[in-house]
């Protein structure tokens, strides 16, 4: 029923630091212009932009293998997105494009390339790894951008995510997210005895490894929002708690010492408290934990389950999980506990709320049809959306720029569940980059 | 007629094998085999000593005829059921789990150093977070009914394991059945 576990290391140390820089332009546009070419992320339908991405070059054979790497990660990055349709290297009239140079326009309209990212990588005398890299207009024959990263390690895989970042982000006028991590659990074993463990990956599934053991059942986690720091719950046969994981040193935390079982903790935007539900004589209540003094406010004291807390980005409310009015539905209050109000009134069981960080849309899981469903709304519970359909879809976890969810999926009873990312406008659906069973996934801020 | 002889020697030979096999337990030693039930001759109703447990791992010798030491867990499990089921998100104890639960209590106030611990599950047709609170209120359910019959709170324990431990791995309607439950552990104090 279950693939064979693939062995993943224990993590090993993590955080190389970059420094980044314009590029002096070339002879053609001497500032970074607004680009005529434009995604418009927010049309019906996607309509991926063709974009040329050259091997980049490199002044020896191993900087010009890095660079052919690094051109490749990029164009994955991009072409995952849904906004960009990266054309086959074959059909490039114009080569050996010098990053010093400006491009041929002509060649690159002639195959349709609306856009070209074409650079140099060069390994430094110390060890460091450079890139330069330029993204034009080909159409309106400018540069819309030249930027220089550098990393202190060969760490060139997050360069390229660099990259990616900010050609995304000039041509979409939205953050990127491809400089991310992703942590999820990781299940193995049979289904009545699963082994579950805190796995961590780029968001492209590379550098998978494991963050815990697999001696206890890990349920949940979720980054905090300067991505060092993992918050998740940790289930034995007689207990169950919330932990603290410092992923730079590995170590970790019990998070305080309430009575009764703390469950489904979240980070407040500023990362200065925990929202977390805690069921004390099956009466599941929220309380919102101050993690300097570790002092702790019982939010709600109603008899019904309350739980999944999430702030909003100004930390102001929590959309929670409540199935006080009969069913589990979505509610609104402020973070004292006031102004309790219910913003889910579809068809069907509604759980799992998560507030976008751009605070524009409240993802969810929704029950309904004998399906399952991620679903997106408003945070006055307009403008529902579903934006998927299987057997089991749960906990949706939002991308930093909020415009990509990743969520688990089981196709059927016994399918072994996997990751799955869609758009928020319900396109791009596809299979999270880990063929293995995993759950629970949480994605890290941006990298700095 | 000598049928009545073969099973006679055959039921001893089984009992001894199986004092073999547990011969760590003490209980083993001191307790002789039951009588055959052709001779009935000894003073009247006076109980046969308790039958040496099953061995542990090979429960096709000597568990037909010998029942659970009593106030063991296998005991408790048989003779008063260790789970209890519960309807699609609903954690109210239901009139099939009733007499379960008063047969828990009873033999709980029997057992009276027995500690047991609560586990609420859940079925998988759910969000693991809302299903752990459920499967907790399930836990809960049973501790008050058993404590609203006389069980001792201190000595019960409540854990949730929610949807992550399901009894059944089947997919069907009744194996989600099944997975909604409250399974009564014996944590310390039982015998055998």
């Amino acid at each position: 029923m279950y693939p064979e576990e693939e062995r993943l290391p224990m993590r090993p140390a993590l955080f190389a630091v970059f420094a980044l820089s314009l590029l002096t332009a070339t002879g053609a546009a001497l500032t970074p212009a607004r680009a005529a070419v434009e995604i418009n992320v927010n049309r019906g339908v996607l309509q991926p932009l063709p974009i040329a991405i050259p091997s980049m070059q490199g002044a020896d054979s191993r900087a010009s293998q890095l660079g052919d790497e690094v051109s490749k990660v990029v164009s994955a990055d991009l072409e995952r997105s849904g906004f960009f349709k990266p054309l086959s290297p074959d059909s490039f009239i114009q080569r050996g494009l010098n990053v010093d140079d400006t491009p041929n326009y002509n060649d690159w309209k002639t195959i349709n390339a609306q856009a070209l990212v074409n650079g140099r990588v060069t390994v430094e005398a110390d060890g460091r790894l450079r890139v330069d890299f330029r993204l034009w207009d080909t159409f309106a024959e400018k540069q819309i951008l030249g930027l220089q990263f550098i990393s202190t390690g060969e760490d060139w895989r997050r360069i390229a995510h660099k990259v990616s970042d900010a050609v995304y982000k000039a041509l979409t006028g939205q953050d990127g997210y491809f400089d991310t991590r992703i942590v999820f659990v990781s299940e193995s074993g049979p289904r009545k005895s699963k082994v579950k463990r805190l796995g961590i990956m780029d968001q492209d599934g590379a550098n998978p490894s494991y963050l815990t053991e697999g001696n206890y059942l890990v349920m949940t986690p979720r980054f905090s929002p300067n991505g060092r720091q993992i918050t998740y719950m940790a289930l034995r046969a007689d207990s169950a708690r919330v932990y603290l994981l410092d992923l730079e040193t590995n170590r970790q935390e019990s998070l305080g010492t309430f009575q009764g079982m703390v469950f489904a903790p979240r980070f407040s935007p500023d990362g200065s408290k925990v929202a977390l539900s805690v069921d004390r004589g099956g009466n599941t209540d929220i309380y919102v934990m101050d993690l300097r003094s570790r002092s702790s406010t019982r939010v709600t004291s109603d008899a019904a389950i309350d739980t999944s807390p999430s702030f909003s980005p100004d930390g102001r409310q929590l959309v929670f999980n409540s199935d006080r009015g009969g069913s589990p539905q979505l509610y609104v209050m402020n973070t004292d506990g006031s102004n309790v109000h219910r913003i889910s009134f579809g068809q069907g069981r509604y759980t799992t709320p998560v507030w976008s960080p751009k605070g524009d849309y409240i993802a969810f899981t929704r029950q309904a049809g004998g399906g399952f469903h991620i679903g997106v709304m408003k945070p006055d519970g307009s403008d529902e959306r579903s934006l998927t359909d299987s057997y089991l879809d749960e906990s949706p976890a939002w991308a930093p720029n909020g415009r990509v969810l990743i969520f688990s999926r089981e196709t059927g009873h016994g399918s072994g569940p996997r990751l799955f990312t869609v758009d928020i406008s319900g396109q791009n659906l596809r299979a999270a980059p880990y063929n293995l069973p995993a759950t629970d996934p949480t994605w890290s801020p941006l990298l700095k | 007629m000598t049928k009545g002889n073969l099973p006679v020697s055959s039921n001893t030979l089984k009992i001894l094998v199986a004092c073999a096999a547990v011969a760590a337990l003490s209980a083993c030693a001191s307790h002789k085999p039951p009588e055959p039930a052709a001779t009935n001759s000894g003073p009247a109703y006076m109980p046969p000593p308790p039958p040496p447990p099953p061995p542990p791992m090979h429960d096709d010798i000597g568990s037909r005829q010998t029942g659970p030491i009593p106030g063991s867990m296998q005991d408790f499990a048989v003779n008063a059921g260790d789970r209890v089921y519960f309807d699609y998100d609903q954690y109210s104890v239901r009139g099939d789990a009733a007499p379960v639960l008063d047969k828990q209590a009873q033999w709980l106030g029997r057992y009276p150093q027995v500690q047991v611990r609560i586990e609420g599950n859940a079925d998988e047709r759910g969000t693991r977070e809302y299903n752990f609170a459920l499967a907790a209120r399930r836990a809960e359910a049973v501790k008050s009914y058993l404590v609203g019959h006389g069980v001792q709170p201190g000595r019960i324990t409540t854990i949730s394991y929610g949807k992550e431990r399901p009894l059944d791995d089947g997919g069907s309607e009744a194996a989600m059945a099944k997975n909604r439950n409250a399974h009564t552990a014996i944590t310390s104090g039982a015998g055998g």
